[in-house]
């Protein structure tokens, strides 16, 4: 049987899913969630939340993809090369369950479709408990239907800003304000720029724009949380005024009250398994051609591990590289040409959101000596930065082995951009990560069983999908 | 920062052995120059454990070298704590001591013959019973039959380490560049090294040190000079912390030893447990001749796990948070390469220490810079000369 293993069941994992699915080969979908839909059951802090909205609900007769087969609370930990494919190496049950079961799959083509987790920046006071990441208060907002304080203060940059703050207060949440470190996005959204891009979902956002206009929820530009304050939690915030380089103006602080605060600035790529793979990375997103295919044999990637471009973008890219990955291992396949204009229109939108609500290197300016620049392993700007000087190390590699950055529980996931960034030094090395996810010893002793359908298959387009 | 054009030493490689040498060389005055292609300390040194050992090695040169050399390490660093402060000088360094464990019958025999050798050139290595070692490592498995308990052993981190010797380096004068590729040799008429070619014009010299490690091999024929060093891959396992009483030395199977000494191409896997400075166990050891191939197989990473638990079963349920390797300098005859190539007077090669380098470092870059200088070396450096058979051999690709 001709099979394509696809990661992440998330809104490209799924389209990729069933369009492979529907040209007739076997299908194996991979996810950490119990339920198909991505991010949106992910309760994780380190995971996304439901930035453009869900475009299936789970559990719904369209979610259903009863021709795949869906291995869920599934985590993959690591890829090899084998012959003529990859080999996928799984643990299957809760993360922190005693009997995790492990699972070995083979397939000469695989869809990377593991999505990206909310980026946080650092500032004084962001290790307080309190400090979130939008993605993880509206998870929890829209899983639980839990808000993260009584008072929030919501800051970062970009559009997913104003659903996680109607998320909050829907929660029961009060929103002081939300801080936009860029120009207002309702601005960006009228202007000819935005409206070429073709947003399909900006009148969704017109509509949380106006629900926080009527709850009288200040939405401010060019401001930012630069420091929270209090002794145990949050207590407080001070947001400050940016200039067009992000840099805090002096004399435009406020302190304001507040018990929480949730921030996001863009997102980071989950992209350990499209490195492992050995995909070729730009700015952290991962290459790919017309067909999805990536730089390496075989392997496919979709959604926004590839540029971050919301729901409807990541389910055509899904569908065009579901449908290469068939052809890949041998399935008749058309060129999805509708699929392939969605993503082309996507993409525009996308470009045209990275250059509106881009990161700048001002939040450096909003950092102290003693601020934490690594949570786990509590490293300050100033050792981060001593390391730099007094040691002149040049790469990420040895950045984390002197200064600590990135060695502890996360890996890098939440502080190694911002690090690299910090040191000048490039970002990829962090992300490096061999083993995906924590496994015990115990696991990786245990042979797992490997289920390989590659030599049965008859031999597909060795040099890759082209139309 | 200082641009040198013009050095007395250049060396190739910024990893802990072109550091040693490096800073040897500007200890006795030379003005040196460390070129790296990559970033300094990003190499083969970035991707060990810190090991100085004088247990895993039977009497013979190279352990003349690391007893030198685990004498050296506090020695140097004493003498750099002076000159460049407390700070940068903190590398981790840990007099912990070393276990070998005999896990079976078969292996007591041959651990108690070694370290009876071992005592013989010197070593402090103390006979232990099972009982006794279960005292000094609880957590030890039930079913280990005797222990060699080595009080010399010890660790440090190695980035750290060499990144503190080439701020010695800076500090003295000399300069360290990464990102700077050494495309070739310049030689006099004679044939003596004169400088070296980079992709932006030329730095003159006195001589060149091939501290390339395991590319020492593939420098070596870039320039004209082929010496047989080929990449030995390893791959280490990094749990999460644990409380320090967990695993307390650096401990390992008896079989650690002959997995090192094995010129097989295959894999070997031998355990190697230790703590580190920030809680997290490190564990070792695979050996692979791969050439330097870097992906991921999970089987290597399945039988280090294997031998862990089975040294420390109370490791099973703790999580695993990454895994790193490298690429350790290999010789046909497991010796390091030291000294001038007597085919290009000025061409000096450090390397082939395998996975020794750590602990082989200071006391290679002495012997480096005592026999540039014309001193009387403490080691004998007859058996690491360029010019043995196992050295030099035909041009392999």
């Amino acid at each position: 049987m001709r099979r394509v293993v696809v990661i992440g069941a998330g809104p490209a994992g799924m389209a990729a899913a069933r369009e492979a699915a529907a040209h007739g080969v076997e299908v194996v979908l991979i996810d950490a969630a119990a339920k198909l839909g991505g991010q949106y059951h992910r309760q994780d802090a380190l995971e996304p939340g439901d930035r453009f909205g869900s475009p299936v609900a789970p559990g719904s007769a369209e979610a259903a993809l009863p021709e795949v087969e869906h291995v869920a609370d599934a985590t993959v930990w690591a890829i090899e090369p084998i012959d003529g494919g990859h080999r996928v190496h799984l643990r299957i049950g809760p993360a922190d369950g005693p009997s995790r079961q492990g699972r070995a799959v083979e397939a000469r083509a695989i869809v990377l479709a593991t999505g990206a987790y909310d980026r946080a920046l650092p500032f004084p006071g962001w290790d307080l408990p309190g400090v979130v990441t939008v993605g993880a208060a509206q998870a929890l907002a829209k899983g639980q239907g839990v808000a993260v304080g009584d008072r929030v203060v919501v800051g970062g940059t970009g559009p997913f800003l104003l659903p996680a703050a109607v998320s909050l207060i829907r929660a029961g949440a009060r929103v002081v304000e939300v801080a936009e470190a860029n120009a207002a996005v309702t601005g960006w959204l009228t202007s000819p720029r935005g409206a070429l891009a073709g947003w399909s979902k900006s009148g969704e956002l017109a509509r949380y724009a106006a629900a926080l206009v009527r709850r009288r929820v200040p939405y401010r530009s060019r401001t930012a949380v630069v420091e929270a304050h209090g002794s145990e939690v949050v207590e407080s915030v001070t947001l400050a005024r940016l200039d067009a380089r992000w840099t805090p103006i002096p004399g435009s602080e406020r302190r304001v009250q507040a018990d929480a605060v949730a921030v996001g600035f863009g997102f980071t790529p989950q992209s350990e398994l499209a490195l492992a793979t050995r995909c070729r990375v730009s700015d952290g997103f991962v290459v790919v051609d017309a067909a999805q295919g990536t730089t390496a044999p075989g392997v496919f990637a979709a959604g926004e591990l590839t540029g971050i471009g919301g729901a409807d973008l990541a389910a055509a890219e899904g569908a065009v590289a579901g449908a290469a990955a068939a052809k890949y291992v041998g399935a008749a396949v058309e060129p999805p040409l509708r699929a392939m204009a969605r993503v082309r229109s996507g993409r525009r939108f996308a470009a045209a959101l990275a250059a509106a609500y881009p990161v700048r290197a001002g939040w450096h300016d909003w950092l102290r000596d003693d601020t934490i620049v690594c949570r786990c392993e509590e490293i300050t700007k100033a050792a981060l930065f001593r390391a730099v000087d007094d040691r002149d190390v040049g790469a990420a590699r040895s950045l984390k082995l002197v200064s600590g950055v990135g060695l502890g529980l996360c890996q890098g996931r939440v502080c190694g951009q911002n690090a690299a960034e910090l040191a000048g030094v490039d970002g990829t090395g962090f992300a490096k990560r061999p083993i995906a996810s924590p496994v015990r010893l115990a696991e990786l002793a245990e042979e797992e069983p490997i289920e390989s359908p590659i030599d049965a298959e008859e031999s597909g387009s060795p040099l890759g999908v082209e139309y | 920062m200082v641009r040198i054009d013009a050095a007395d030493v250049v060396v190739i490689g910024a990893g802990i052995i072109g550091a040693a040498c490096a800073e040897a060389l500007s200890a006795a005055g030379l003005r040196v120059l460390v070129l790296d292609r990559g970033a300094p300390a990003g190499g083969t040194t970035a991707g060990g454990e810190g090991n100085v050992l004088v247990s895993d090695k039977a009497p013979g040169p190279e352990l003349d070298l690391a007893v030198a050399s685990r004498r050296r390490w506090p020695e140097l660093l004493e003498s750099l704590r002076g000159e460049l402060g407390d700070e940068l000088v903190q590398v981790e360094w840990e007099p912990k001591g070393g276990l070998v464990v005999a896990t079976d019958e078969d292996a007591v025999g041959p651990l108690r013959i070694l370290a009876e050798a071992q005592r013989e050139a010197g070593v402090e290595a103390v006979d232990t019973t099972a009982e006794a070692a279960r005292a000094m490592e609880p957590h030890l498995a039930e079913d280990v039959h005797a222990a060699v308990h080595y009080p010399e052993d010890a660790q440090l981190q190695p980035v750290l380490a060499t990144t503190a010797l080439l701020a010695a380096v800076r500090a003295r004068g000399g300069e360290v560049r990464g990102g700077t590729e050494v495309h070739g040799l310049v030689l006099d008429a004679a044939g003596t090294v004169g400088g070296v070619r980079l992709g932006d014009g030329t730095v003159s010299c006195g001589a060149v040190v091939n501290a390339c490690g395991p590319w020492a091999g593939h420098f070596s024929v870039t320039v004209g000079a082929p010496i047989e060093v080929l990449p030995r891959r390893g791959a280490v396992l990094v749990t999460a912390p644990l409380p320090p009483v967990v695993v307390r030395r650096k401990v390992y199977a008896a079989d650690y030893a002959a997995a090192v000494a094995t010129p097989h191409v295959d894999l070997q896997v031998s355990a190697v447990v230790e703590s580190t400075a920030t809680g997290a166990v490190l564990i070792g050891s695979s050996r692979q001749r791969v050439g330097f191939d870097e992906s991921l197989e999970v089987e290597v990473l399945r039988r280090l796990a294997r031998s862990a638990i089975r040294l420390f079963p109370v490791l099973a349920g703790v999580p695993v948070m990454r895994t790193y390797g490298g690429f350790r300098p290999y010789t046909p005859d497991h010796l390091p390469v030291i000294g001038e190539d007597p085919r290009f007077p000025g061409l000096w090669h450090a390397s082939g220490h395998e996975g020794a380098g750590i602990g082989l470092a200071p006391a290679t870059g002495r012997l480096v810079a005592d026999l540039m200088c014309g001193r009387q070396p403490e080691v004998d450096p007859f058996r690491f000369r360029v010019d043995r058979p196992e050295v030099i051999a035909e041009v392999r690709t």
